[in-house]
């Protein structure tokens, strides 16, 4: 899976309640989530982000808190693939669960500038930026999975025969 | 296999000898999720069109981030998740006169050796008993729900020891944000924290709590305070209950170990917009500040309420002062000692068992240009209340005298 797009860049350590303030929590609605993306921080994020963007980022982004909204709001807001040294380990899962790709690559906030436009390969976490090619690690294994499932439930009726009622 | 907690805890759950970096899937002894989490996850089963629930009686759910409802949408997400729990027939449910889930999971359920997860990322709060218990989003934990089951990456094993005993001031607060400071927020990313205390009685459960709770601001997977014979204690007073404890062995071999001398350390703040911005109180000592907050799933517990009251007997606060005990087991224990009154007594508003101005919900939101002082896990920005807030942490010491002289104080330093 390649994915294309110009980038937009953060610092270390943006935290769920950046990506999406507790006060829209009372809602799953991808579209809604999406305006309020990143908000206390970019206010005009969702306007930037529309067109379809690749977020670069530096050390455990998405820490803090489990906010699924988190990841929805990233991808509804127009984000296809996100570029960070480092992933907060429930904001990595939240991702994966929602479609949303990850890459990590350490130093990607040294070697990617604002508005590059950067082809990412999912599954080898190659990143293209120009004529430079930086390597990341991409989605394996079950996280690899999952993804491609479309979620942890898409995966679950794929793999087990859960049933679907009772209880 | 080299016999850390972590291994011993997930080998069991996965019925292999597990290392780590290995992908594995554990068998989950307890699944929770709280009103804010809760309607989500549900929402999750329901498109998945799996409403199945693998054991009701390992499933806990409680009211706290919403409680009691500040609007009508919160009102409708508990009406929702209400009639959830009565159709699913769900028997631990508790309402919003309970208490704030994490503090339920110890005081109730959590026990040493089991794997947690729950929809709430200050899960890692029942590592004070030795529990590996960790946060995760609504499809995970919706997945955890219907399977009894969690996929995981096995983290890398890390030590810390506590020496000594800590001084009048000091709490868990102190330590954990003594380990944010030392190791800043990222390190600790994809590890396990296992706590050895060298003088269990020295370190109290309350205390323990306060720093498993903060393994998330660690960014550690998990953090378990290896169990001994104040977990024992603690179990045995809270549920009447005798425990098996689970233990590392005593050669178990750690990717890295840290001690920390507890009669070293100071009362601390973390000081915005960051978990590991820290400083000493004195260090900030000349910081104004407009409202003081001591509860949360951090710092709510009675040893907590315990050195507030000890600052705020006989005074009046000099600040707006929120206290909200995490439970109502501990707003009893504490009345019944005569802290409530005290704080009472001082200007404070006091409620229990919600979350409300931790994540800006309700209670007590930051406004515009506000100084906070909170007891709680996170001073990220906006995260109670308005973007342009700034909330120091500190334990319950610093947060008391900060109340009675308006201005951020160590209580070592008050007249």
């Amino acid at each position: 899976m390649i994915i294309e797009g110009p980038v937009l860049k953060y610092g270390d350590k943006i935290d769920t309640d950046i990506i999406i303030p507790a006060r829209h929590l009372k809602y799953t609605d991808p579209n809604y989530l999406a305006q309020h993306a990143m908000e206390p921080l970019d206010p005009e994020f969702y306007k930037k982000a529309s067109k379809g963007v690749v977020v670069v980022a530096g050390k455990v982004f998405g820490m803090g808190s489990s906010r699924e909204q988190a990841a929805i709001a990233l991808k509804a807001a127009g984000v296809r693939v996100i570029v960070a040294e480092s992933f907060a380990r429930i904001f990595y899962r939240n991702c994966i669960n929602n479609g949303l790709p990850l890459i990590t690559l350490p130093y990607a906030t040294k070697e990617i500038k604002e508005g590059d436009v950067v082809k990412v390969n999912v599954e080898t976490g190659e990143v293209r930026v120009g004529n430079k090619v930086l390597n990341g690690k991409g989605i394996t294994g079950m996280a690899l999975d999952i993804l491609k499932a479309g979620g942890i439930m898409e995966y679950l009726k794929r793999v087990s025969q859960v049933p679907t009622q009772g209880g | 296999m080299t016999g850390t907690l972590t291994e011993k805890i997930l080998s069991r759950a996965s019925g292999r000898s597990v290392s780590p970096g290995d992908v594995i899937e554990a068998n989950v002894d307890i699944v929770a999720f709280h009103d804010l989490t809760g309607y989500h996850v549900i929402e999750v089963m329901e498109k998945a069109n799996m409403m199945k629930i693998f054991d009701k009686s390992k499933i806990v759910v409680a009211f706290d981030h919403l409680a009691p409802p500040p609007d009508v949408r919160s009102a409708e997400i508990q009406v929702n998740i209400r009639k959830f729990v009565r159709e699913m027939r769900l028997p631990n449910f508790h309402d919003v006169n309970v208490g704030i889930l994490h503090e339920l999971l110890i005081e109730k359920y959590a026990l040493p050796g089991q794997v947690i997860v729950a929809a709430d990322s200050h899960t890692t709060t029942s590592g004070a008993l030795g529990a590996f218990a960790q946060g995760m989003g609504a499809s995970d934990v919706a997945a955890a729900v219907i399977t009894g089951k969690t996929w995981m990456v096995v983290p890398q094993p890390f030590k810390v020891e506590l020496t000594g005993t800590p001084g009048k001031w000091v709490n868990g607060k102190d330590v954990a944000l003594k380990l944010l400071g030392d190791f800043k927020a990222d390190y600790f990313n994809g590890m396990s924290i296992e706590v050895h205390v060298r003088n269990p009685k020295a370190f109290p459960t309350d205390y323990r709590a306060t720093v498993s709770n903060m393994g998330i601001e660690m960014n550690a997977d998990a953090l378990m305070f290896v169990p001994d014979q104040e977990t024992k204690d603690y179990i045995k007073t809270m549920r009447g209950k005798e425990v098996e404890l689970l233990t590392p062995d005593p050669k178990a071999s750690y990717q890295d170990e840290y001690t920390i001398e507890l009669e070293k350390l100071e009362p601390l703040v973390a000081a915005p917009y960051s978990v590991d911005n820290v400083k000493t109180a004195r260090e900030v000592s000349n910081v104004e500040v407009d409202q003081v907050y001591i509860g949360s799933c951090t710092n709510g517990r009675l040893s907590d309420f315990q050195m507030a009251a000890e600052i705020l007997k006989g005074r009046t606060v000099k600040t707006r002062c929120i206290a909200i005990p995490s439970s109502y087991e501990m707003f009893k224990q504490a009345m019944e000692k005569g802290y409530i009154e005290t704080l009472v007594n001082a200007g404070c508003v006091v409620t229990y068992g919600t979350c409300g101005p931790c994540l800006g919900g309700h209670f007590g939101v930051a406004g515009p240009g506000e100084v906070i002082v909170s007891t709680s896990s996170r001073n990220f920005r906006g995260r109670m209340g308005s973007n342009e807030a700034k909330v120091y942490l500190s334990g319950p010491s610093v947060a008391a005298a900060t109340a009675a002289t308006g201005r951020i104080t160590d209580p070592r330093d008050l007249q």
